[in-house]
């Protein structure tokens, strides 16, 4: 988690010009760091690619926009990193 | 190329379904754009050039897509404009997917002339529903112009 955190942080920072100091595990990244929708494709591409994975936007977006989901979930940074976690961990799992 | 109506591609040379597209242009010997772009000394406008190149990845895009969502140029990095591109010139426009994320697209874009790069640029699209019903039937309607529809298919949306 750690690791996937600074990761995460790092890219936010680069991407949208965020001091790394104020990015948090409880940090929700539109509401509190103040990313836009771009810089948010921004900070996903880098994800996916640094990570090798396809964050689900969409469904999650569907998800909050319905009111399934509260978008903290999905957008708050340390939320993400367990959602990327999981997303690496069925990755590298090998198909049965 | 119709530069006035932003029709920037005259036919599709080849549609890879793994994600790339040529697609071909010649710029027209006149045009209102060069009467100030540039008196004396006119050629196309940079911006143009990367819209063509968006053209051409968001038909792919599209085509990969079957015409379901419409690709919204959202930002353009690393553009090269490379040399000149003059009234006559012929154009080759290659583009191919970089990144196929979950709502975006990323696409690298490359325009030649005679084989040689003239400008490159890497873009990324937001996909997303079409917002009007009148868009999406004049995206169809290049989409049958370009050959990617039928006419059948093209009024099945």
């Amino acid at each position: 988690m750690a690791d996937t955190f600074g990761t995460v942080a790092e890219i936010i920072s680069s991407t949208s010009d965020v001091p790394l100091g104020d990015i948090r595990p409880d940090s929700h990244i539109m509401n509190d760091l103040g990313v836009d929708s771009l810089a948010f494709l921004d900070i996903a591409f880098e994800i996916d690619k640094r990570f090798g994975i396809k964050m689900p936007i969409e469904d999650w977006l569907q998800e909050v926009n319905e009111g399934r989901a509260e978008s903290a979930e999905y957008f708050r940074v340390g939320n993400l990193c367990q959602r990327i976690e999981g997303l690496v961990s069925r990755a590298a799992a090998p198909a049965v | 190329m119709r530069l006035e109506y932003f029709q920037m591609l005259d036919g599709i040379e080849r549609l890879d379904t793994a994600g790339s597209i040529c697609a071909i242009a010649s710029v027209p010997a006149a045009s209102s754009v060069f009467e100030g772009h540039f008196p004396g000394h006119p050629i196309v406008p940079g911006v143009l050039l990367l819209e063509t190149m968006a053209q051409a990845s968001g038909y792919m895009l599209l085509a990969l897509d079957g015409f379901r969502r419409m690709p919204f140029f959202a930002k353009a990095t690393e553009v090269n404009f490379r040399s000149f591109v003059r009234p006559g010139d012929r154009l080759s426009i290659e583009a191919e997917r970089v990144h196929d994320g979950s709502g975006y697209v990323v696409t690298r874009g490359t325009i030649r002339r005679g084989g040689a790069r003239v400008c490159d640029a890497q873009m990324m699209f937001r996909l997303v529903a079409f917002p009007s019903p009148e868009l999406e039937r004049h995206v169809r309607s290049e989409g049958v112009r370009l050959s990617f529809l039928s006419p059948a298919e093209a009024s099945d949306g």
